[in-house]
Formats: structure tokens, C-alpha cells, sequence
């Protein structure tokens, strides 16, 4: 079947099968690489996008529920392809070294953009329980903590002649 | 030149930009044209005959390219996996070696062992064949646990291993430690589990394998910490291919801890595959494979007993052990429970006389081996769990009785009587400091404060060491490795004075590409953006043995500084020639090389320039080009340890365990970058957290079934589980490696377990609580507490 959405900013339309996930659909059919497959029982949050400003386990949505709406992957967060600029969540990811080995960050990095822009004050242990559904495996998550505290901070400063 | 960043500096990880914009290549992330997809039939039962597989209806499925089973690999004449380690047991006879076939022969003996492999145009024809695939099975009784295992009448895996038994190893001076239990004044008994884990890296295992059938190269990429090993071992051992037209690229890895570091059966198959069916093979795990075929750590059973004089003084250890090894010996299976456990059992302490004995046992259960710490964790927890017990038992405060048997940094290096001699340390200087930031002082206040609400709170300490950077290759060698264990590295200068490094190790996590670069920066001068680090493909790096046992800096690292000296001292041979010299007076600093007392000078970007155009350049006794390589192979194992202490709070009406404080202050050598030792003692911490309170790998007992095969039965430490940590360090330099690195990978996963247990016990120690086995989940912990016999109310 056809269905058309917005994906990271630009319209798309994609013939694809009803019962493809999409995660999947971005991994295979449209080489979106960026969202990760770390479990098959939704538990580990690392296929995490936004779709239609939530943040959503991609592992759980099935490509026809996309039609008509709008979904940002870790690809679409910074500056147009071949852009170095990093959204301000990445970017305190960077600062706070809130990643290692890199596999769970896209899904920890759009579940705290989600986080902040529904609070864009949390606190440390509002920033814990809404990563309860994310797993990290190598920062202990103390780093990823920080980096969610210091991009919500950044996302929520005056830009400068602001 | 400007922008050297050194050692000692914390820049950001040059390795993030790419994970941070979704641009990673992790092996699921390759395509290749024309592939096909693969799936693994695995082992239903935990112990069963083969009687017949039938393929029929599978091969017949239009886009159905194979149907592979262990007969298409007898017939092949494939070898079996390989174990990397031959150790002996006490009568002096090697380990009792059964073959691993890479696809089962007649038998599985897991839950999760792989009985054929189905191959097909897409990944949904591939697991509809698989399911029409009928595999007629004899079931056999199995048996899970190692105390079972070894019983008269238990259910036998292998014909030629009465008992199920491997090996049954021992160390150490057994008469000497009889007559020291025989003066003691007192001798503290315990018995413990240590709990089977499955490791988890949050990037599941995959492979893809293509074979050009024009030049009979063969390219595998895979889920790796050791590319070259891999390559050899299947070249070499299992396929029988000649090594030299295999490629093993084992790009960005989502994460390790081991158990990446094995040559696993599915690589060998898929290569094999490849070449049989013509097109690239492509096969990810999914994480409910992973459970039943990640090779699985821990699983130990011990008696360990401490003789104490009358002051406290340690005189004897003594421990036995058995280490469940699952159903086949894996690369490294064998060496961890022995050689990687029983050197560790002196701890930081003077105890003269040890003496452990390990009975090495098969099961119906994945295969165990490595899992970040591998072996030191479960030494650790014997040893801090049996201090806390003496002291309780004597009424010798914890911490002083600690501090009598701590070894005084003044008698480093210190012999200890199961092998290792460790060169440097500080224990008593790592614990004083770790007092003092875990403010044990106010703990009584926070105990009070507890209690008011009606909670339990408890304080627990591990003052422990580690032997890690593995390893000298002599003394592995002696041990029963069939390997070296060295490290290389290649330090590639290009005309422009910018440099590539080829190096043996495997990042996945452990910022190398930021920790490497500021070791070239700060020896050669060169700008820290101008060094790249290359790695993971046996194609472009020369050899290596890979990133395990906090090896990467410290062999790897010392590999690279060994390569960057010999780039400096040919560079001052072209420097003298340039500056009309003596090379003796040729200084090198800061990416200058000067004649000494003038002004005359030449950059380290005019060297390399002039080495790559020899116009004037001494040519009758150098070589052009700047490029040197250097193999490192260390002479002792480094030894970093360190004092936690762990804080919990537990809720007597739940059982809820909740860790509210952590501390460690750990000697971990020279710091290259601070930022990331931090993060790596972090996650380290966190996954002996996970150990102690969450984690626990069950398998019925009858069935052989694993029981906590998701995320949904096997609890991961997740972000609300955790407070933030105290990280400090207190290094001594190693002095046998060139930067006096000791290496940090595995020291947090090693001296926290026994610190959250201890610190759960004294929580506890009011109800007369003694020991509390792995992990303290809320269920057991409750029931702890409705058994104890409850204290009188206060009031």
C-alpha cells in the first residue's frame, strides 16, 4: 500500500507492505540507518523517533499508521545532510560524553527531545523516569543524565540578540 | 603546532559525531548487492539426539537458496570450534576438550545450540523455511546446575567426560594452608552463588559474509572485539581457507564486555555459506537469540573458608569452587574460572597461604566464558564477602580489620602466593580516600534517618585488585594459552605531517579514536585533529589480538607509544641530515626537532615532508616514507583496584533494595583522558550494580529451558534504578608499562558487586543476617526478612 508522511521535514511516499514495522521501514526499505533494533520486546527503547512530536518505540508503530503524519528520525535532528551543526540535545550529549559505544544514543537523544518539550525543566529524577524506557549498557546512564539536564537547558536558553 | 591535546586533557570523543547524527555502521547496517538473508535453527530442548532432519519442504520454497545442517559440515570436513586455552587439572592430565561443532552433530546439549542454517531471498522466506524445516528429536534428560551436574547418576553430555567434569584445577600451597587453619584462633566459613549473567551489549550479534568467487577472497563482516583473531581461528581451524584471502571487518560494535570476544559458529557458518550459495549472506540476532546463544558469564559455586589469628590477621584462604561451563568450551571458557579467579583470591591483602580448587563442569546450559571483569569479579566477591564475615564473627570493625591486612604501599612490588606479583599500589590510600568521600562519617546520621522512616540502611565496602592488561604472552603460555597475547600498532605519517594509526585493538565504546589520538598528539606534537585511529579490519591493520581484559591502553596504547618513538627517532635522523647536525644533538619537543643550544629548528610537518620528497635527504642510509610499526607484549599483568563503598536503603515492607550512595576511588595508573575514565568506571559500576541487585540468567531445572530469556525476565539496570556516583582516583603508575597505565575497563564491574552485597548484609545485620547471594532482588530480600528472626521493637 501507499502512504505519505513527513519525514524529517521533507513529504515522502512510500509503497510498502501493511504489516511492515517501521522500524523496519527505515532501516531496510529507506536505508535510514540511524534508528537501531536492540530488542524484539519493546523494552529497549534504542529505535525511539518522534512521530508527530512524541516519542514513540518505532518497533511498535506499523508503517500505515504514518499516513497523513510527521516523523523526525536521529537523521532529521541536525543541520541539513552534510552539515556539521548538532541540535542542542547532541550536542550536550557530545559535552556530557552521554554515549559510548553509540547504539541506544538516537533512542536516548529523541526520547529527551521529546522529554523537553513537554518539560522544559526537568528534574534529575524526572530525567531518570522518563529514560525508564531506554537502555544503555555502557554509561551507567550518570553521563546521559547530564546531558539530558544540560540540552533541555540549552533547548530552553535565549539565542544570543535574542 | 597548535592544538596538541595530550595526555592527562579531556577533549570531547572525536568517535561521537557520527553516533550522535545516526551515521554509525553497524554490522546490521550493511547491505550488499544481491544478499540474501539467513536464519539459525537453534535447539528447542536442553539436551536431545538428533534422530532426522527433514529439509524437503523447505528446499522446495521458491527463493529457498539452503537448507545447511551439521552432515553438510561433516561432509565438507569442517573443523570445530576452537578453545584458545588448554589448562590441566591437579592429576596433571589436560582438560577433557569435546568438540563444539559449529552446526550440531548428532546431539544438542543447549537450549539455543544451532542445528542447521536456512538461507533464502528475504529475511520472512528465511524464517517461514526454517519453521518448515522438521527436526525429529530423542529428548534427553538435562541438567542446568553445577551441583547436579557432577552427582552420581546425573545426565552425561558427553560420552568421553564421566561426570560432566572438564578439568578439576587447582592453585596454590595446599599443605601450607591446612597447617595455618590448624593454628588459626578463628576461621570464617561461607557459601556463596555467583550468579549466572548474560551480558547484553545493546547492539545485538550479526554477520554478513560474501565470497569473490574471481579472486577466492572471502569477506566477513561481524560483531567483534578481535577481527584478527576471528580471521585466524576460522581461517585456520575451522574452514580451513587460507587465511590470507580473508577479510573480517568488524566495524562500529554497539558494545562488548566480552561477549563479543569470542569466535562464535555463526561467523563460520555464514563464510562457509557464502561460498556454497554464491550470494553474500546476511544474518542478524534478534535479542531473543541472543539470550540463548550470547555466551553467558559467571555461574559459580564456592566454600571459601579465612583463618585468622587472634589479632585478625589473615593466615590461610581457602577455596573451592565449581564453574559451570555450559554445554561446549568456548574460546576462552576454561581460563576464566581458573587462571583469571584463583590469582586473584591474595586480593589487597598479606594472606600467606591460599589455596583454590576449581571443578571446571559441563551443563545443559550456553556456553560460559568472559563477561567484563571474567573471573576477578567472582574472586573479588569471595574475598570482600569472607573480610565482612570474619569481622562480624570476631567484632572487629570492618574497616579495621581491613586495614590490618592490607598490604602497605611500602612493600610493593608484592609476591603473592598464588603467582602474580603485583608492581604498585596504594590500597590503604584508596581506602582512607574513599572514607572521606562517601562521608561514612554521617552515616550513622543517615542510618538514624532511615530508621525514622522506617527503613533499613546499610553501609558496604570492597577494597579489592584486578589483574588485567592481558597479557605477558610467557606467562599466558605457561597458564595454557595456545596464543600471544601482545598488541600492535602502526603510526602512518602522511607527507602533509597528519597521521594515521592502525591499531590491533576494537573500539566499541571505549573512546580509543579520542584516548589514542591524544598519545600521538602528545608524543609526536601533531595537532589532535590531525591523528586519525583506524581499526577493526583486517584489511588495513596489520594484526592484533582486540580489546578485552582492559587490554586497549595498556598493551595497545603502549604498542602505539612504541611506534611513535621510533617515528621520533627517525625523524631525528632526517632532522640532522636537514640541520647539518650530529644526531645526538638533535632535540625533539613539542613537534620541533632542534639542534640543541641553537636556533635551528625544523617542524615535525617539514620532516615528514622531507621524508616523502628525498630531494636532499640522507637516502645511502635511510629509507624514505615515515611509517613505523612496533608489537608489544607486556611483562606482567597491570594491576589497578581501588576501594567502593556502597550505600543502600531498603524498605523491610517491599524488600525493595535501593542503592543511594556510590563511591569509588580507584588506582587505575596515568590518566589519558579523565572524561573518559570516568565513563568507563560509570558503566563498569553499574553493570556489578546490575550483578548485586537485578540481574540473574535462570534456567529450569528439568526442561533446561532458560527462563529470563527477554528484557521483560532479565532485569537490566535502567536510569531510575541508579544514583549518581562518586568517581575519584588515586593512582600509583604502573612501572612496568611505558605511560605507567594500569587500564579501567573492568575494575567498576569488579569491586561493586561485593560492595552492594556487603553494604545490603549490614543493612540487614540487625536481624543477624550473615550472607545474602546474588541478586537481592525485592522477593529475596523479603523473604530474608520474614525469616530472620524480627528484633524487638525499640519503643
Amino acid at each position: 500500500m501507499k502512504i505519505s508522511f513527513a519525514l524529517n521535514g521533507r513529504p515522502r511516499t512510500v509503497d510498502v507492505e501493511p504489516a511492515t514495522l517501521v522500524a523496519e521501514l527505515l532501516r531496510e526499505n529507506l536505508n535510514l540507518t540511524g534508528t537501531h533494533v536492540g530488542c524484539d520486546t519493546s523494552q529497549c527503547g534504542a529505535c525511539v523517533v518522534l512521530f508527530n512530536g512524541e516519542a514513540v518505540k518505532s518497533c511498535t508503530l506499523l508503517a500505515p499508521m504514518l499516513d497523513g503524519g510527521t516523523l523526525t528520525t536521529i537523521e532529521g535532528l541536525s543541520g541539513p545532510g552534510g552539515s556539521n551543526a548538532l541540535h542542542p540535545m547532541q550536542q550536550a550529549f557530545h559535552e556530557n560524553h552521554g554515549l559510548q559505544c553509540g547504539f541506544c544514543t538516537p533512542g536516548m537523544v529523541m526520547t529527551a527531545v521529546a522529554l523537553t518539550a513537554k518539560n522544559p525543566a526537568p528534574t534529575e529524577a524526572e530525567v531518570r523516569h522518563s529514560l525508564e524506557g531506554n537502555i544503555c549498557r555502557c554509561t551507567g546512564y550518570q553521563n546521559i543524565v547530564a546531558s539530558v539536564l544540560a540540552g533541555a537547558a540549552a533547548m530552553n536558553a535565549p539565542a544570543i540578540g535574542e | 603546532m597548535s592544538n596538541i591535546i595530550g595526555i592527562g586533557a579531556a577533549p570531547r570523543r572525536k568517535e561521537d559525531f557520527r553516533f550522535l547524527t545516526g551515521r554509525g555502521n553497524y554490522v546490521a547496517d550493511v547491505k550488499r548487492a544481491d544478499m540474501t538473508f539467513g536464519v539459525f535453527i537453534r535447539s528447542q530442548h536442553g539436551h536431545a539426539v538428533i534422530r532426522g532432519i527433514d529439509r524437503t519442504a523447505a528446499l522446495a520454497m521458491p527463493g529457498v537458496e539452503a537448507v545447511l545442517t551439521g552432515d553438510d559440515v561433516a561432509a565438507d570436513g569442517l573443523g570445530s570450534l576452537p578453545c584458545g586455552w588448554g589448562i590441566h587439572g591437579s592429576d596433571g592430565l589436560p582438560m577433557k576438550e569435546p568438540a563444539f561443532p559449529m552446526l550440531a552433530q548428532g546431539k544438542v546439549r543447549f537450549v539455543g545450540d544451532m542445528v542447521a542454517f536456512v538461507i533464502a531471498d528475504t529475511l520472512e522466506l528465511a524464517r517461514a523455511a526454517a519453521e518448515a524445516v522438521v527436526i525429529d528429536y530423542d529428548v534427553l534428560p538435562a541438567v542446568v546446575g553445577v551441583l547436579e551436574a557432577v552427582r552420581p547418576g546425573a545426565p552425561q553430555l558427553f560420552d568421553d567426560v564421566p561426570n560432566n567434569l572438564c578439568c578439576d584445577w587447582e592453585l596454590g600451597d595446599k599443605a601450607a594452608v591446612t597447617t595455618a587453619f590448624r593454628k588459626a584462633a578463628h576461621v570464617a566459613r561461607l557459601s556463596l552463588v555467583n550468579n549466572r549473567l548474560i551480558g547484553n551489549p545493546m547492539e545485538p550479534r550479526a554477520a554478513i559474509a560474501e565470497y569473490n568467487g574471481g579472486t577466492g577472497h572471502y569477506t566477513l563482516w561481524t560483531t567483534s572485539q578481535f577481527p584478527h583473531v576471528v580471521r585466524f581461528l576460522m581461517s585456520a581451524l575451522v574452514l580451513k581457507i587460507p587465511e590470507q584471502k580473508v577479510r573480517v571487518v568488524a566495524p562500529d560494535v554497539g558494545g562488548g564486555f566480552g561477549v563479543k570476544q569470542f569466535h562464535y559458529g555463526e561467523e563460520a557458518v555464514i563464510t562457509w555459506a557464502a561460498k556454497r550459495v554464491g550470494r553474500p549472506v546476511k544474518w542478524v540476532a534478534d535479542r531473543s537469540e541472543g539470550f540463548v546463544s550470547d555466551r553467558h558469564g559467571r555461574d559459580h559455586v564456592t566454600e571459601a573458608e579465612l583463618a585468622l589469628d587472634e589479632n585478625g590477621k589473615f593466615l590461610a584462604l581457602k577455596v573451592v569452587t565449581l564453574a559451570n561451563m555450559g554445554g561446549y568450551l568456548s574460546t576462552f571458557g576454561p581460563n576464566i574460572p581458573t587462571n583469571l579467579y584463583g590469582p586473584l583470591l591474595g586480593g589487597v591483602y598479606t594472606t600467606p597461604a591460599i589455596y583454590c580448587n576449581v571443578k571446571v563442569v559441563f551443563t545443559n546450559t550456553v556456553p560460559v566464558d568472559a563477561y567484563r571483569g571474567a573471573g576477578r569479579p567472582e574472586a573479588t566477591f569471595v574475598v570482600e564477602r569472607l573480610v565482612d564475615v570474619a569481622a562480624k564473627e570476631m567484632g572487629i570493625d570492618r574497616v579495621e580489620l581491613r586495614r590490618r591486612n592490607i598490604i602497605p604501599k611500602e612493600a610493593y612490588p608484592y609476591q603473592t602466593p598464588v603467582l602474580v606479583e603485583y608492581d604498585s599500589g596504594d590500597p590503604m590510600g584508596c581506602l582512607e580516600g574513599a572514607l572521606v568521600a562517601a562521608d561514612v562519617a554521617g552515616f550513622a546520621e543517615r542510618k538514624t534517618a532511615s530508621e525514622r522512616d522506617g527503613k533499613f540502611r546499610g553501609l558496604g565496602y570492597s577494597t579489592y585488585v584486578e589483574a588485567c592488561g592481558l597479557a605477558p604472552s610467557r606467562f599466558a603460555g605457561r597458564l595454557g594459552a595456545r596464543g600471544g597475547l601482545y598488541e600492535s600498532a602502526t603510526v602512518r605519517v602522511h607527507p602533509t605531517g597528519q597521521v594515521t594509526v592502525l591499531i590491533g585493538t576494537h573500539n566499541h565504546g571505549q573512546g580509543h579514536e579520542t584516548t589514542f589520538a591524544q598519545i600521538v598528539s602528545e608524543k609526536l606534537g601533531v595537532a589532535f585533529d590531525n591523528v586519525d585511529i583506524v581499526f577493526g579490519d583486517t584489511d588495513r591493520v596489520q594484526f592484533g589480538m582486540g580489546t578485552y581484559g582492559s587490554r586497549s591502553l595498556v598493551v595497545g596504547g603502549a604498542a602505539l607509544s612504541k611506534a611513535s618513538d621510533k617515528v621520533v627517532v627517525k625523524g631525528k635522523k632526517i632532522a640532522a641530515h636537514l640541520l647539518e647536525a650530529s644526531e645526538q644533538d638533535i632535540q625533539f619537543e613539542a613537534g620541533v626537532f632542534s639542534v640543541a643550544g641553537t636556533d635551528r629548528s625544523k617542524t615535525f610537518q617539514e620532516i615528514a615532508g622531507a621524508a616523502y620528497v628525498p630531494h636532499d635527504y640522507p637516502l645511502e642510509i635511510l629509507e624514505p616514507g615515515l611509517e613505523e610499526q612496533a608489537y608489544y607484549d607486556p611483562v606482567n599483568f597491570t594491576y589497578p583496584g581501588g576501594c567502593h563503598i556502597a550505600e543502600v536503603e531498603i524498605d523491610p515492607e517491599t524488600g525493595i533494595v535501593t542503592l543511594e550512595k556510590y563511591t569509588a576511588v580507584d588506582d587505575v595508573g596515568t590518566v589519558i583522558n579523565p572524561m573518559i575514565v570516568e565513563g568507563q568506571l560509570h558503566g563498569g559500576i553499574v553493570q556489578g550494580v546490575g550483578q548485586a541487585l537485578y540481574e540473574n540468567a535462570v534456567y529450569d531445572d528439568v526442561s533446561g529451558q532458560l527462563l529470563s530469556g527477554s528484557f521483560m525476565d532479565y532485569t537490566m539496570p535502567r536510569a531510575d534504578h541508579l544514583p549518581n556516583m562518586t568517581i575519584k582516583t588515586h593512582s600509583t603508575l604502573c612501572t612496568h608499562t611505558p605511560m605507567g597505565v594500569k587500564g579501567c575497563g573492568e575494575v567498576g564491574t569488579i569491586g561493586s558487586p561485593a560492595a552492594v552485597i556487603n553494604s545490603v548484609v549490614d543493612a540487614l545485620s540487625h536481624l543477624g543476617v550473615m550472607h545474602v547471594d546474588m541478586p537481592a532482588t525485592p522477593n529475596r530480600i523479603w523473604r530474608v526478612i520474614q525469616n530472620a528472626a524480627m528484633p524487638q521493637a525499640a519503643e
